[in-house]
C-alpha cells in the first residue's frame, strides 16, 4: 500500500516560533559585504582613486580639443608651421610664445602631441587591456578550477599536472615565445596575460570548490537528480564568486603593471598607439631635459596600482569579517 | 626526508626536461626562417641548414640539442647574428644578474622582516603606520619607476652615483637597483610578517609560554619567529622569480649587462634571435624550477608537518 501525502500531515514552518537572529539574518550575503566595505575608510579612498581615473580615461579623450595622435601646430605671421614640440605645461594665457591661446595642462611631447589627452587615453588603453584579458583569465580559471576541485581523482591530477607544468614557466619565456610567434602589441600582451593569469584564479576557484562540494546543499541537489555541470555552475559557482572577485581586484593591477613593462622593453603597444608603459618609455628617453614628460604617467600608474590593491584588501577583509568586527 | 626530497627532484628534472623540449620544438616551427633571404641564394640556404643541422627530423636535432646541452655548451652556440657564442657572454651576464638579486633577496628579506616585527611589536602606534606606509607604496610603484626617479635624482641631479652602472665598482654602483628591485619584496615581506607576527602572538600556545615564564627575545625565537615563518617563506618564492621580470627592465635603464637585458635585446629588437631565446629560455626555466625546488625542500625543513604529510600521501 502506498503513502499518500495529505495536506494535514504538514505543518507551517512560520505558525512556530522559531527564533531568528534579526540582526543580520535578515541582512543579505553581498548587503553584508557591501556594508563591510563601505565602513572602511581606506577601502573607499581606493574605489574614488579607481573611479577617478577611470571617468577621466572616459571623458577626458572626448573632450580634450585635441586628438592623442595629433601634432599640434599654428602658422606664424609668414605662414611658417611651428610645432609645439616639448612645451612645458601652461594655461591658455600664461605665456607669450605662439601658443598662447593654448592650454597644456600637461605639457607636450617631443612630437607635439598633448600630453594631457595622451596620457588619459594610455590609462584607458591600459584599463581596456586590463579588463578584458583579467575577464577572460577568470572564465577560463573559474571554470578549470571548479571542474578539477568538483571531478577530483584522476581528472585532478591530469588538470593538475598539467597546471603545475604551466605554471613553472617563467613569465619571461611565455613572452619572448609570443614575441616569436605574433607581431608586437595589444594582441601580445593580452596573449600573455591570458596564458600567466588565469593560474591563480583556478587554484583559489578549485581550493573552494574542494570546500563547497562537501555541504549538505550539493548532496540534495544531486540527490534530486541535477546533473554534475548543473551543480558546479549553478550550485558551486555562485558561492566561490566572493575568493574569486577577490582575486580579480589583485590580478587587475598586476595586469596594467605587465602592460606597461611589456611595452616598456619594446614588445607592447606600438606608436601612434600609446599606453601608461609606452608614455614612460617615451618620458624616460627624455627624462633629464624634459622631466615633466615622465610624471602624468607615472603617477596614474602608480595610482592605479594603489586604489586597486586597496579596493582588493577591503573586498578581503569585507568578505571575511572577523567576529569582532561584528 | 629522504624519500621526499628525491621525489621532489624528479620531478623537477621531469618538468624542465618537457619545458625544454617544448620550447625547442616550438622554436623550430616557427614560420619563415632566420636566414636573410635577399642576401643568400636558395642553395646558400640550404648548405646553412645543413650546416646547422636543420635539415635533420625535429626529435634527432632535438637530441643533439640535449647531448650538447648536457656537455656544457649552449646548441648550436652562436647568435644568429653576429654568430659570436652564446655561453662566455650568457656566463658573463648570468654573473652580474646573479649578484644584483642574491643583494636584493638579502636586502628586501632583512629589511622587510625588520620593518614587520617592529611593526607588529608596536601594533597601532607610529612605528606600525610607518610599516604600513612602506609596504603600501612598495607594492603599488612598479620597481622600475622607483629606479627610474632613483636615476634621476640621485646620478643626474647630485651625481653621487654613477648614472650607468659601472663594472669596476660593482657593489657601489649596485646599490641602487638593487634597492628598487627589493622595494616590492621589503613591502610584501613586511606586511607578511606583521600579519603573521601578531596572528602568533595571539595564539594559545605563545600565551602558554608567556604563563610559564618565558619572555622575550628567547620567546620571539622560539615560539613566534618559527611558526611565522613558514608564511615568510611562501611570500618569498614567487618574489624572487618576480625579481627576474623586474630585473628585465631594471638592467635596460641602468645598462647592466645582465640576463634581462639580454632577453630583451633578444626579443625587442628587428629580428628576433632563436638560439638566444632558446638558449635565455632554458636558463630562466632551469633558475624558476631550481628556487622553488629549494624552497620546497627548505618548507620541509622549517615545518615538520609538511615533510610527514607528503610522506603519507607517498
Amino acid at each position: 500500500m502506498n503513502y499518500v501525502p495529505r495536506k494535514d500531515d504538514f505543518e507551517f514552518v512560520a505558525n512556530r516560533n522559531l527564533e531568528i537572529d534579526l540582526n543580520f539574518a535578515s541582512q543579505g550575503y553581498w548587503k553584508g559585504v557591501a556594508i563591510h566595505f563601505f565602513k572602511n575608510r581606506i577601502a573607499v579612498a581606493g574605489s574614488i582613486i579607481v573611479s577617478l581615473i577611470i571617468l577621466f580615461a572616459i571623458f577626458a579623450p572626448i573632450l580634450s580639443s585635441y586628438d592623442y595622435h595629433e601634432i599640434i601646430s599654428v602658422n606664424d605671421s609668414t605662414g611658417k608651421e611651428i610645432i609645439a614640440r616639448s612645451l612645458e605645461p601652461q594655461i591658455a594665457g600664461d605665456s607669450t610664445d605662439f601658443f598662447a591661446d593654448k592650454t597644456f595642462l600637461f605639457g607636450t611631447d617631443d612630437m607635439g602631441r598633448d600630453l594631457w589627452t595622451r596620457t588619459w587615453q594610455g590609462a584607458r588603453v591600459s584599463l581596456i587591456i586590463a579588463f578584458v584579458a583579467i575577464l577572460i583569465d577568470m572564465i577560463i580559471g573559474t571554470s578549470y578550477g571548479l571542474i578539477s576541485g568538483f571531478f577530483g581523482g584522476t581528472v585532478d591530477n591530469i588538470l593538475q599536472r598539467f597546471i603545475e607544468i604551466i605554471g613553472s614557466i617563467p613569465t619571461l619565456v611565455i613572452i619572448s615565445i609570443l614575441a616569436i610567434f605574433m607581431d608586437k602589441g595589444i594582441g601580445l600582451v593580452i596573449a600573455s596575460l591570458l596564458i600567466t593569469e588565469w593560474i591563480g584564479m583556478s587554484k583559489i576557484a578549485r581550493a573552494e570548490c574542494l570546500k563547497i562540494k562537501e555541504r549538505e546543499y550539493v548532496l540534495a541537489s544531486r540527490t534530486l537528480g541535477a546533473g554534475s555541470f548543473h551543480i558546479i555552475f549553478k550550485q558551486i559557482l555562485p558561492n566561490t564568486i566572493g575568493p574569486i572577485i577577490t582575486q580579480v581586484m589583485f590580478s587587475i593591477p598586476v595586469a596594467i603593471f605587465t602592460e606597461a613593462f611589456l611595452s616598456f622593453v619594446g614588445v607592447g603597444i606600438v606608436l601612434p598607439q600609446c599606453s601608461l608603459g609606452s608614455l614612460i618609455e617615451a618620458g624616460f628617453n627624455n627624462i633629464t631635459v624634459l622631466p615633466y614628460q615622465i610624471l602624468p604617467p607615472i603617477s596614474v600608474l602608480a595610482l592605479l596600482m594603489l586604489g586597486f590593491n586597496l579596493i582588493g584588501d577591503g573586498f578581503r577583509e569585507a568578505l571575511a569579517p572577523k567576529l569582532e568586527d561584528m | 626526508m629522504t624519500k621526499y626530497i628525491s621525489k621532489r627532484i624528479l620531478m623537477s628534472v621531469l618538468t624542465l626536461f618537457l619545458i625544454i623540449f617544448v620550447l625547442f620544438v616550438l622554436i623550430r616551427i616557427v614560420p619563415g626562417n632566420p636566414f636573410p633571404v635577399e642576401r643568400m641564394s636558395a642553395e646558400m640556404i640550404l648548405q646553412k641548414r645543413a650546416e646547422l643541422g636543420l635539415d635533420k627530423p625535429i626529435l634527432i636535432q632535438f637530441v643533439d640539442y640535449m647531448s650538447l646541452l648536457l656537455s656544457g655548451s649552449f646548441g648550436n652556440g652562436t647568435s644568429l647574428y653576429n654568430g659570436a657564442p652564446i655561453k662566455p657572454i650568457l656566463l658573463a651576464c648570468l654573473e652580474n644578474s646573479f649578484k644584483i638579486g642574491v643583494l636584493s633577496i638579502l636586502f628586501g628579506t632583512i629589511v622587510g622582516l625588520f620593518l614587520g616585527i617592529t611593526a607588529a611589536l608596536h601594533r597601532g602606534k607610529f612605528l606600525d603606520g610607518v610599516c604600513t606606509v612602506v609596504s603600501i607604496l612598495g607594492v603599488c610603484i612598479p620597481s622600475y619607476v622607483f629606479m627610474i626617479f632613483l636615476q634621476y635624482f640621485f646620478s643626474y641631479k647630485i651625481s653621487f652615483f654613477p648614472y650607468f652602472f659601472d663594472p669596476s665598482r660593482f657593489l657601489f654602483s649596485a646599490i641602487m637597483p638593487s634597492l628598487s628591485l627589493s622595494l616590492f619584496a621589503i613591502a610584501t615581506v613586511a606586511r607578511f610578517t606583521r600579519n603573521e607576527m601578531i596572528e602568533v602572538m595571539n595564539s594559545d600556545y605563545v600565551k602558554l609560554a608567556e604563563s610559564k615564564g618565558l619572555y622575550g627575545f628567547e620567546l620571539m625565537r622560539r615560539h613566534v619567529l618559527r611558526n611565522a615563518l613558514i608564511p615568510i617563506v611562501t611570500v618569498i618564492a614567487p618574489l624572487v622569480v618576480d625579481l627576474l621580470t623586474g630585473a628585465m627592465v631594471i638592467e635596460k635603464i641602468y645598462g647592466i649587462n645582465g640576463v634581462g637585458k639580454l632577453m630583451v635585446d633578444a626579443i625587442a629588437g628587428d629580428g628576433i634571435d632563436y638560439n638566444y631565446v632558446l638558449a635565455l629560455g632554458i636558463v630562466f626555466s632551469s633558475l624558476y624550477i631550481g628556487i622553488m625546488l629549494l624552497l620546497d625542500i627548505l618548507y620541509g625543513i622549517i615545518d615538520p608537518r609538511i615533510r610527514l604529510s607528503a610522506k603519507e600521501a607517498a
